[in-house]
C-alpha cells in the first residue's frame, strides 16, 4: 500500500511539472499563435464589426433588439439580446409556458403586421439557441416588409429588394438554411431613407 | 434547394471527408504511438518534467500516472479559477466560487466539460486559455493514451508492460491534437469565429448598449470539438454566433468532433495488425449512429411535439442559420462522441429527439464515443459480446488471441456497472430531494428528464445538458462533480487493469472453433449486446421521462 502512495506522489510531481510545461505551450503559445495568424482574416478575428461613419454599431454575427415600426424586428430572445448572458429558453417540448408564449407571440405578430395568425412563420414565435440569433427567416422578413416600407416612406419594391440583398443563402448552396441579417437589413433601410431625403 | 435535399447533402459532405481521412489519419496515429523516436520538443518536455521516456509502465503504474495527473490537474485548475482576479485579462471578474470551480475543474479534467458556469459572465481570458483550454488538450490526450494502452494489452504477449503514460500523453498532444487544432482554429477564424483579447462596448443601431464579447474563442473552439470536450467559451456554446457563425463552420465543427473517434478505429486495426477488426468496430458505431440520426432528424424535422406543432416547426432553441437538419445532426454527433457541445437547446428538442440523444450517452459513449474513450468502451463491450457468445456454445471465450477468463470478466462487469450505477443512484438521490423540483426548468416528466440527463451526461463524461435544470446549488455542483470524476477514473483504472491482464497472457492460436470478431455475424452480435445492456439498465428510467413525454 505504501508503495502505491509513494508511486502516486512521485508521478503526481512529474504530472505537475508536465502540466506547467504544457500550460506554457498550450495555454499561452497556442492561443497567441492562433491570434497572430488569425490577423490575416482582418475583422473576422475581431467579431465582424459593422460600422456606420467609422463608429461600430454592432457585429454582423450578433443579433440586436429592435422596437418600432420603422425596423425589421429580430426573433424573440430568451435573454433580450444580452451578449453577457447568451442562452436559450430551455423550455421543453410539452411546456405549457412555451405553448402559451408561442400563442401570444403569434397574436402579437399577426396584429402588428396585419395578417392572419396562420401566416406567422415559426422563427417569429420561437426563441433561438443563443438568444443572439442575427437572422430571421426570409418568410418573416417578407411578412414585415410592408410595415417597414410604410413606416419609412419607402416603396415595398425597394424594401423587398433590400431584403433580397441582405439574405444570407445556404452555406455552399445547401448547408443550413437561408436567413436575413436583421442588423444589416435595418442599416440598409436607414441608408435608403437618408439617401432619399 | 429543399430542406430535405440540403440535409442529405450535408450528411454526405460530412461523411466524405471522414472517409477520406480515415486511412491516413488512423495510420498516422498508429505510428505516433508505436514510434520509438522522440521529437526534440518532446525530449524537452520530458526533461523539464523529470520523466524517463524510455521506461515502460505496467498497468498499476500507468493507472497511477493517470490518476495522479488528473488529481494534480484538478487542483491546479481550481486554483486558476479561484484566483483568476490576480491573473492578466481577468475582465474585472471575481474568483469563481469554490464549488463551482471544483465542478468546472473536474468537468474539464475528466473530458466532460459540463457547464455549471457561464463563460462570458464567469471567466477571464487567462482562466479560459491557460486553465480550461489546456485541459481540453490534455484530457483528450489521456483518453487516447488509455485506449492505446488497452490495444497494447491485446498486441503484447507475456509482458506486463503497457507503454509509458507520459510519452503517450505528450505525443498525443504534440503530434496529433496541437497541429490539427491549429489548422482547425484558423479555418474557424476564416469563418468568423472570434480570436481577440478584449471585449468592447458600443451602442446598437436602435440605441441600446451592447457588449461585443471578445476572447481567444477560435483556438478553444477547435480543440473543444477535436478533443471531444465540449465546454463552451460562451454559455450558449456552439449555438453562439461567435463560436459557430455559419452553416459552414457548423459542418466543420461536426467533422472535427467525429474525425478522431472515427479514425481511431483504423488506428486500432492497424496496431492490431487486423484492419478488418477496425472496420468491424466502425460498422457497429456507424450502424447505431445512423439509426440515432434517422430518429432524431425525423422527430425534429417532422416537429413531433406539442410545442413544435404550436410554432409550426421545432425551432425553439434553434438558430435560423442551422435549421432543424443541421441542429439534429450536431445533436446526434455531439452526444454520440461524448463531446457535449450544443448548437441548439437540447432541453427544447422534441421528446423523441431529446430522448434519442439521451440514449446516445446511455449507450456508454461508443457511437463512436469520445477520443480514446470510445475505443476502450467498445472493446469492453466486445469482450462482453464474446463472453455471451462463449456461453451460448459452451466454449472458453477468446478475442483477438486472448482468453477471457474470470479475471477479465470481473473487470468488464465492474466497468459495465460503474457508470450506470452513478447515473441511476445519482438521479435517484436528486429526485428524492424536495429542493430538486425548484431546480427543474420544466414541470412533470420533462423535469425528471432534465435530472436524468444531467447525471447521464456527467457520469458518461459527455457534458451536454438539458439546460433548464439549475445546477449551481452546492448539491448539484458536488454530486455531478463526483459523478464525473468516478465516471472517468473508475472505468479507466478497470480498463488498464484489464489491459495489463491481457498483456500478461500468451497468444491463443486461432482455430476452427474461434468466433471471428471481424465479420458481420459479430457486428450484429455486438450491436445486440450493446442494445440489450443499455435497455435492461435504463428502460425504467427512460419510461418515466422521455418515453412518457413522447407518448403524451
Amino acid at each position: 500500500m505504501i508503495t502505491v502512495f509513494t508511486d502516486l506522489f512521485r508521478q503526481s510531481v512529474a504530472g505537475l511539472r508536465l502540466l506547467l510545461v504544457m500550460t506554457v505551450l498550450l495555454g499561452v503559445g497556442y492561443p497567441t499563435a492562433v491570434w497572430a495568424a488569425g490577423q490575416a482574416f482582418g475583422d473576422r478575428a475581431d467579431g465582424s464589426p459593422v460600422r456606420v461613419d467609422g463608429q461600430v454599431v454592432g457585429s454582423r454575427l450578433i443579433g440586436q433588439q429592435f422596437e418600432g415600426d420603422e425596423w425589421f424586428l429580430s426573433r424573440p430572445s430568451a435573454n433580450d439580446y444580452d451578449t453577457l448572458a447568451s442562452a436559450p429558453s430551455n423550455l421543453g417540448p410539452l411546456s405549457t409556458d412555451l405553448i402559451a408564449s408561442i400563442g401570444e407571440r403569434r397574436a402579437e405578430v399577426a396584429a402588428r403586421e396585419g395578417v392572419d395568425g396562420s401566416a406567422v412563420p415559426p422563427d417569429a414565435v420561437t426563441a433561438s439557441g443563443s438568444g443572439l440569433d442575427p437572422h430571421i427567416s426570409p418568410a418573416y422578413a417578407a411578412l414585415q416588409a410592408p410595415r417597414v416600407a410604410a413606416a419609412n416612406g419607402l416603396s415595398l419594391d425597394e424594401v423587398e429588394r433590400l431584403v433580397e440583398e441582405h439574405t444570407d443563402g445556404r452555406g455552399l448552396g445547401f448547408l443550413g438554411e437561408p436567413g436575413v441579417n436583421v442588423l444589416e437589413l435595418n442599416l440598409a433601410v436607414r441608408r435608403s431613407v437618408e439617401g432619399g431625403d | 434547394m429543399t430542406d430535405t435535399l440540403g440535409g442529405l447533402l450535408t450528411i454526405a459532405l460530412l461523411v466524405a471527408p471522414l472517409a477520406a481521412t480515415y486511412v491516413p489519419l488512423g495510420d498516422y496515429m498508429a505510428r505516433v504511438y508505436t514510434s520509438t523516436t522522440h521529437l526534440r520538443v518532446e525530449r524537452a518536455v520530458y526533461r523539464l518534467s523529470g520523466v524517463d521516456p524510455d521506461a515502460e509502465q505496467g498497468a498499476r503504474s500507468y493507472a497511477t500516472g493517470v490518476v495522479g495527473f488528473s488529481l494534480v490537474s484538478i487542483v491546479v485548475l481550481m486554483a486558476i479559477q479561484f484566483g483568476q482576479a490576480a491573473l492578466p485579462m481577468d475582465r474585472g471578474l471575481p474568483g469563481v466560487p469554490f464549488w463551482m470551480s471544483f465542478n468546472t475543474a473536474v468537468s474539464f479534467v475528466t473530458n466532460t466539460n459540463w457547464q455549471s458556469y457561464a463563460g462570458e459572465s464567469t471567466l477571464g481570458f487567462t482562466a479560459q486559455m491557460a486553465g480550461l483550454a489546456v485541459q481540453n488538450f490534455l484530457s483528450a490526450a489521456v483518453g487516447i493514451a488509455v485506449a492505446v494502452a488497452l490495444i497494447r494489452g491485446f498486441v503484447r504477449s507475456r509482458s506486463g508492460a503497457l507503454g509509458n503514460f507520459w510519452v503517450d500523453l505528450t505525443r498525443g498532444t504534440i503530434r496529433i491534437l496541437l497541429p490539427l487544432s491549429f489548422v482547425a482554429a484558423l479555418l474557424l477564424v476564416a469563418g468568423g469565429v472570434v480570436q481577440s483579447f478584449a471585449d468592447s462596448t458600443m451602442t446598437t443601431l436602435a440605441g441600446h448598449p451592447q457588449v461585443l464579447t471578445g476572447g481567444p474563442v477560435a483556438g478553444q473552439e477547435a480543440i473543444k470539438e477535436l478533443g471531444n470536450n465540449g465546454g463552451g467559451f460562451f454559455n450558449a456554446n456552439s449555438a453562439h454566433p461567435f463560436e459557430n457563425p455559419t452553416a459552414i463552420t457548423n459542418l466543420l465543427e461536426i467533422f472535427l468532433l467525429l474525425v478522431l473517434p472515427v479514425a481511431l478505429t483504423r488506428t486500432l486495426g492497424t496496431m492490431l495488425g487486423n484492419r478488418r477488426q477496425g472496420l468491424a468496430i466502425l460498422s457497429v458505431m456507424g450502424l447505431l449512429w445512423s439509426v440515432s440520426l434517422a430518429i432524431t432528424t425525423w422527430a425534429e424535422v417532422g416537429a413531433h411535439s406539442p410545442a413544435a406543432q404550436a410554432a409550426g416547426a421545432a425551432m425553439e432553441g434553434k438558430e435560423t442559420r442551422f435549421g432543424e437538419w443541421a441542429s439534429a445532426l450536431f445533436a446526434v454527433a455531439t452526444t454520440g462522441t461524448s463531446t457535449g457541445a450544443v448548437n441548439a437547446s437540447h432541453d427544447s428538442l422534441t421528446a423523441t429527439g431529446g430522448g434519442t440523444v439521451l440514449v446516445n450517452m446511455m449507450l456508454g459513449e461508443i457511437v463512436p464515443g469520445g477520443v480514446g474513450a470510445g475505443i476502450y468502451g467498445i472493446l469492453v463491450m466486445a469482450i462482453l459480446a464474446v463472453f455471451v457468445a462463449g456461453l451460448m456454445v459452451g466454449r472458453t471465450p477468446e478475442i483477438l488471441g486472448k482468453k477471457i477468463s474470470a479475471r477479465q470478466m470481473t473487470y468488464v462487469a465492474l466497468y459495465t456497472l460503474a457508470t450506470p450505477a452513478l447515473v441511476l443512484v445519482g438521479t435517484g438521490i436528486a429526485i428524492a430531494r424536495d429542493s430538486s423540483a425548484d431546480a427543474m426548468g420544466n414541470a412533470g416528466g420533462h423535469g425528471f428528464s432534465e435530472v436524468l440527463y444531467a447525471f447521464t451526461s456527467a457520469a458518461n463524461n459527455n457534458g451536454s445538458a438539458f439546460g433548464g435544470l439549475t445546477v449551481t446549488s452546492d448539491f448539484f455542483q458536488i454530486t455531478l462533480a463526483l459523478a464525473m470524476l468516478a465516471g472517468r477514473l473508475l472505468p479507466i483504472v478497470l480498463v488498464l487493469l484489464l489491459a495489463g491482464s491481457l498483456a500478461e497472457q500468451g497468444k491463443v492460436p486461432v482455430t476452427a472453433g474461434t468466433l471471428p470478431t471481424h465479420k458481420p455475424l459479430f457486428v450484429g452480435m455486438l450491436v445486440g449486446v450493446i442494445l440489450i445492456m443499455t435497455g435492461l439498465t435504463y428502460f425504467p428510467a427512460l419510461a418515466l421521462g422521455p418515453i412518457a413525454e413522447a407518448l403524451t
